[in-house]
């Protein structure tokens, strides 16, 4: 009998803004990855390209004030659980002067 | 030949002015930092590399580096974090070189400290334990480490200016920390609190060259010379248009030479008096004055100078260098007494600092 397994992450779908992809040379606007929730997200784009997790996040731990991420349409923190197939995009808010 | 360079911070990303030794052409590169606002920038002579100061409301703060003289910048904050569930650091605000290491301060305030040229930060966990921490007090621009000294004989001497806790000390490389701000005022405290122990609202220090005792402090309240390492403090402010500015420099090698740029008043739009721009000059540790005008706009000049945004070169002839509010950088060639443009139109300038690269 087989024995049960804890489901593992299933693959997303991540559009990135153009701002951030532009700190990071070799990084892409769209990528796939697999993450179940927002957190295993930011890490996994953190080892695609070392240094985007503080770009990202505060040490609060938190999504940074003015980064809005959308998962499904609805804006997400970093518990939040990404259903297998989520289309999650991540958006720089209007600030600055 | 020797190549100058002029290293400008500003709301919208850091620019270099570069000339040949005369100092009368320059070029202009930039904007680096993907335009991000860059609060301080600065060469570290050990290394050549330059490091930009910043935070950028969407991504934070980091520390941009370039070690091709501009051409390409990376940028890191790692380590530049308190402790989980404390205020996070919103932006970097200065930077100090010391002998390889790199001290960088941050808002909220605190000191953190690179061995690596400014890949990776730890911080000098002393200073935000020092008693008086609960009390500190933001100034306009926020609770901030903007002013960094590092004895150059001794880099376990460091001196820090926060807005508005004051001047600390350390001693012992930010174990342990002192306040250092006895004879400067606070008056915008009650009467009879105007002298505190710290709540100061220090707007820049900068150490004399070749006297490790003796600093220039530029406050919102007055203008201060210390002969006994910030111990105590005595106004210079006689002979000056108003007790109010931003920015100090120190010249190259002579340490009873500092220039101010007093503005018209913290309540009066932070302007140049009367609308004309001067550098003031002493040439005597702060006993007298002169007022440099020449070359600078003496009518209709609506602008002010943040508090890193002068600096002197270390040519002979020393070269002086202030950019404004309003997106100017100004140079002079003969240690203040004449003036020309160098660039306009920039972003709001934050901070100039110089490199010489010797031929």
């Amino acid at each position: 009998m087989a024995t049960m397994r804890e489901a593992g992450p299933a693959t997303i779908a991540v559009h990135l803004p153009g701002a951030l992809v532009d700190l990071f040379p070799g990084s892409r606007r769209h990528v796939e990855l697999k993450a179940r929730d927002v957190r295993e997200m930011v890490d996994a784009l953190n080892r695609l390209w070392p240094g985007m997790r503080d770009r990202l996040c505060d040490t609060t731990p938190a999504v940074r004030r003015h980064i809005n991420v959308f998962v499904d349409g609805e804006r997400a923190r970093l518990d939040t659980p990404l259903p297998p197939g989520s289309d999650v995009y991540v958006l720089t808010a209007i600030s600055g002067g | 030949m020797a190549k100058v360079m002029v290293l400008v911070g500003t709301k919208k990303g850091a620019f270099i002015a570069e000339s040949d030794e005369a100092r009368k052409d320059w070029s202009l590169r930039g904007p680096f930092c993907n335009t991000w606002p860059i609060h301080h920038v600065i060469a570290d002579p050990a290394t050549g590399a330059i490091h930009g100061a910043g935070g950028n409301e969407w991504f934070g703060p980091a520390i941009w580096t370039s070690k091709d003289l501009g051409e390409t910048w990376t940028h890191s904050s790692q380590g530049l974090a308190y402790e989980a569930g404390k205020e996070p650091v919103s932006a970097a605000w200065s930077v100090a070189p010391r002998d390889g290491e790199l001290y960088v301060g941050v808002q909220p305030a605190g000191l953190f400290r690179s061995d690596d040229g400014g890949a990776t930060w730890t911080h000098i966990e002393g200073l935000r334990d020092h008693p008086s921490r609960p009390h500190w007090n933001e100034g306009g621009a926020g609770l901030i480490l903007h002013s960094i000294v590092v004895d150059p004989e001794d880099s376990r001497r460091i001196w820090v200016g926060i807005s508005a806790a004051g001047v600390f000390f350390t001693e012992d490389g930010g174990k342990s920390w002192e306040p250092r701000n006895r004879g400067t005022r606070a008056d915008f405290m009650p009467e009879g609190q105007r002298y505190p122990e710290f709540g100061q609202c220090v707007h820049n220090i900068v150490m004399a060259p070749g006297m490790r005792n003796r600093l220039y402090q530029q406050n919102h309240c007055g203008m201060y010379v210390s002969d006994d390492g910030g111990k105590s403090w005595d106004s210079i402010e006689a002979g000056l248009p108003s007790d109010f500015g931003f920015p100090a420099a120190s010249h190259p090698r002579d340490p009873d030479t500092v220039y101010l740029i007093p503005l018209n008043g913290a309540a009066e739009g932070r302007f140049v008096p009367d609308a004309k721009a001067a550098v003031w000059r002493s040439r005597d540790g702060g006993r007298n004055w002169e007022a440099k005008r020449a070359g600078l706009p003496q009518r209709n000049a609506f602008f002010g100078v943040l508090r890193q945004a002068m600096a002197a070169d270390r040519r002979e002839p020393a070269g002086v260098y202030f950019g404004t509010s309003s997106g100017t950088l100004f140079a002079s060639a003969d240690e203040g007494d004449t003036w020309i443009t160098v660039a306009e139109h920039l972003p709001t300038v934050h901070s100039v600092e110089t490199l010489v690269l010797d031929r």
